[in-house]
């Protein structure tokens, strides 16, 4: 029998039953919506991920306090140990130091990073952002341009100087009537923490009373917005500064090594930890990384929650598939009597087995293809409403929607089967 | 001329139940091209079994039956199936037409299972041919549901001829219908005999066999009598005589309200 005519038969005999066959349908369209919008936004979370990677700089080695690679007693998490101090800093810039000036070595630059959420006060406004401690390497590292006035300079940080260097926005909220040219010498007040952590949020209120104040030396160049983050929201000042007078401790978040090229990370891992791992007396309690490494841990875990919910997905396709061989159990006695005037009329066991399971397989995949518009639909609604960024993929969609008619093959066979089966006789006398 | 049927001392047990049921006993029938049979007999008398195995829908215990010459008791299910969309053509007491499909597409049915493939619009043409056989083709969209029952068997009968087939099986094709329209089917099964097609019809109104050329009455899976039909009615002279009552009773009520 020709398969138009039998998938026709099909679409008509589910449009006879509009409301059944959207219900049925249902448990599909729930399952492959949800896989769809899981993806889109599991995906869109990598690509942030994997861009924010990306948008350290190029070929960085990162090291952390503590040991996060071994198991074994309470591990607090990157940036939450205090093993990590600004003389292994220097002792890393010292070790590369002689090569660095030949331009050869390994290492191009180096620079400590503490970072804490602070709020500041200039031209009676005031604003809360970010505040990292860093050294002159880091727009290096970052490849990151001064627009007007200049970064801070190794004496600076020497000298713990109360000098900052200002993001785009940080003007444009503090001082949103001058150019940046003119805000160079202009100063701010940063309101330190108490001593809390890198994550906190404002701390405990402010250690300083009034804040201490910075003069602003240099504007950074525009950077914009990557993956709905507005870059240009940052003030830099010397990591000595900023442990001093802002965050109040003694220890690092972060040192960014950059390494001369690609082929350089490994050995300039090796070195790093070599070295630090002397400097503390043997125990390795640092970890040293490159952004393959921190990509690879960031996305192990969003792959675990993709696993978990593509399981509850799996879920209500099987789900949705047993109700789907419900209601054709349903339709394949209801139609017993046309069943056995088809197999009068001519019909072959396999031309009833055909049509019940185009119907079952049409039924499940026009569920799957109403899943995907909806799992797109919702998750770039829930994406803007979130602000999250969300990104289908045209493989999942593909998968999904093939998944859903190999859903109708399967559970939709056996009822095809109890079809064809049927004798004729019997069938013509059912009532 | 080969006979369109010939069956030879076909037995039918039924071994399902606790005791066999033999439903057939030793029928010998011979239906010969432009034949016209009624088969008769009260319930039970095996007429239901008879039919089935004539339809190809059932095989025989025992003996033979050859169908235009074929063999059809060594056949398997699909073979049986082909035989019955290409030699044969059915028509059932409750008409069995698909609901909520038109009268056209029902007609085509049985052209989807042919083992030819035929192109939609050849398929279309031969389907309105036979809706203009039995006078429906101004009717060929219509649903089952708004046709009268004489016009749902009519759409039938022009199903089981859309594969032009060597026997036409009814199935008290008039049971379900009242006097005036039994008669108007049985017309069109008189002038489809005439043009030639063999029909075989289970009735157990004696009526409607009178439009039959031959009868046949089974009593306990035998044949106990088979011989040509005395005084045969013909559909158009008893629709004339109906018309010519009708016409006298309605004269009778117009006279007695006149006075």
């Amino acid at each position: 029998m020709r398969f138009f005519i039998t998938l026709k038969m099909a679409l008509r005999a589910l449009r006879r039953n509009t409301m059944r066959s959207i219900l049925t349908g249902l448990g599909i369209i729930i399952g492959v919506a949800a896989v769809i919008a899981m993806v889109s936004i599991g995906n869109g979370a990598k690509a942030q991920v994997q861009a924010a990677i990306a948008s350290l700089g190029d070929n960085l080695v990162l090291v952390g306090p503590g040991n996060q690679g071994q198991g074994g007693g309470v591990r607090s998490g990157f940036g939450g140990a205090t093993t990590l101090t600004a003389a292994d800093s220097d002792a890393i810039v010292s070790s590369f130091q002689n090569a660095k000036t030949a331009g050869e070595g390994s290492v191009i630059a180096v620079s400590p990073y503490v970072v804490a959420r602070s709020q500041i006060l200039a031209n009676g406004l005031n604003w809360g952002t970010q505040i990292y401690g860093v050294s002159p390497d880091f727009p290096i590292i970052r490849s990151w341009r001064v627009a007007s006035g200049v970064f801070f300079e190794d004496p600076e940080v020497a000298a713990s100087a109360k000098v900052a260097v200002v993001g785009k926005t940080i003007i444009d909220n503090l001082f949103p009537d001058m150019d940046p040219a003119s805000v160079i010498g202009q100063s701010i007040r940063i309101f330190g923490q108490g001593g809390g952590g890198d994550r906190g949020d404002r701390g405990g209120g402010g250690g300083g009373s009034g804040g201490t104040p910075f003069r602003i030396i240099g504007v950074m160049a525009s950077k914009g917005f990557s993956s709905s983050q507005d870059q240009d929201d940052v003030i830099f000042i010397p990591y000595s500064s900023h442990m001093k007078r802002i965050s109040r401790r003694t220890y690092l978040s972060t040192i960014y090594v950059q390494a001369k090229d690609e082929d350089s990370v490994i050995k300039v891992k090796t070195d790093v930890t070599d070295l630090l791992t002397q400097r503390h007396n043997g125990t390795v309690d640092f970890t040293v990384q490159d952004q393959a490494d921190i990509t690879a841990a960031r996305t192990a875990s969003t792959d675990a929650m993709t696993y978990l919910l593509g399981a509850i997905a799996g879920v209500s396709l099987l789900v949705g598939g047993i109700g789907i061989m419900n209601i054709m159990l349903v339709s394949v006695t209801e139609r017993t009597r046309e069943i056995g005037i088809r197999m009068a009329l001519g019909a072959h066991g396999s031309d009833v087995l055909t049509q019940f399971l185009i119907e079952a397989i049409a039924l499940s995949s026009l569920g799957g293809l109403v899943g995907v518009a909806l799992g797109i639909g919702g998750s770039i609604m829930l994406g803007n409403y979130k602000g999250w960024p969300v990104e289908p993929s045209t493989s999942a969609m593909i998968i999904a929607v093939g998944f859903s008619a190999a859903v109708g093959v399967f559970f939709g066979y056996y009822p095809a089967r109890k079809a064809a089966q049927l004798d004729p006789i019997d069938a013509l006398r059912y009532e | 001329m080969p006979a369109v049927v010939k069956i030879d001392a076909i037995h039918k047990i039924y071994d399902s139940g606790e005791v066999p049921v033999h439903a057939v006993r030793g029928v010998s029938l011979e239906i010969q091209q432009k034949e016209f049979v009624a088969l008769m007999g009260a319930s039970g008398s095996g007429k239901s079994t008879l039919m089935n195995m004539l339809g190809c829908l059932d095989r025989p215990t025992r003996g033979s039956y050859l169908l235009d010459g074929v063999d059809v008791a060594q056949l398997d299910k699909n073979e049986l199936a082909d035989i019955r969309n290409q030699k044969l053509g059915f028509v059932f007491q409750g008409f069995n037409l698909l609901a909520r499909t038109t009268a056209l597409e029902n007609v085509e049915l049985p052209c989807l299972y042919g083992k030819e493939r035929m192109s939609a619009k050849k398929m279309r043409e031969r389907a309105m041919h036979c809706l203009d056989i039995v006078g429906l083709s101004n009717r060929a969209d219509h649903m089952p549901n708004q046709l009268s029952g004489g016009q749902q068997q009519r759409v039938a009968i022009a199903r089981a001829l859309v594969n032009q087939p060597q026997l036409l099986l009814a199935d008290e094709p008039t049971g379900n219908l009242d006097s005036r329209t039994s008669i108007e089917v049985m017309g069109v099964f008189q002038k489809l005999n005439e043009q030639g097609i063999t029909i075989v019809m289970v009735t157990h109104e004696l009526d409607v066999a009178h439009y039959c050329k031959r009868y046949l009455i089974l009593r306990d899976g035998v044949v106990v009598r088979d011989e040509p039909t005395q005084n045969r009615s013909i559909a158009e002279v008893e629709l004339a005589k109906l018309k010519e009552a009708e016409t006298a009773a309605k004269l009778l009520a117009a006279g007695s309200n006149a006075a």
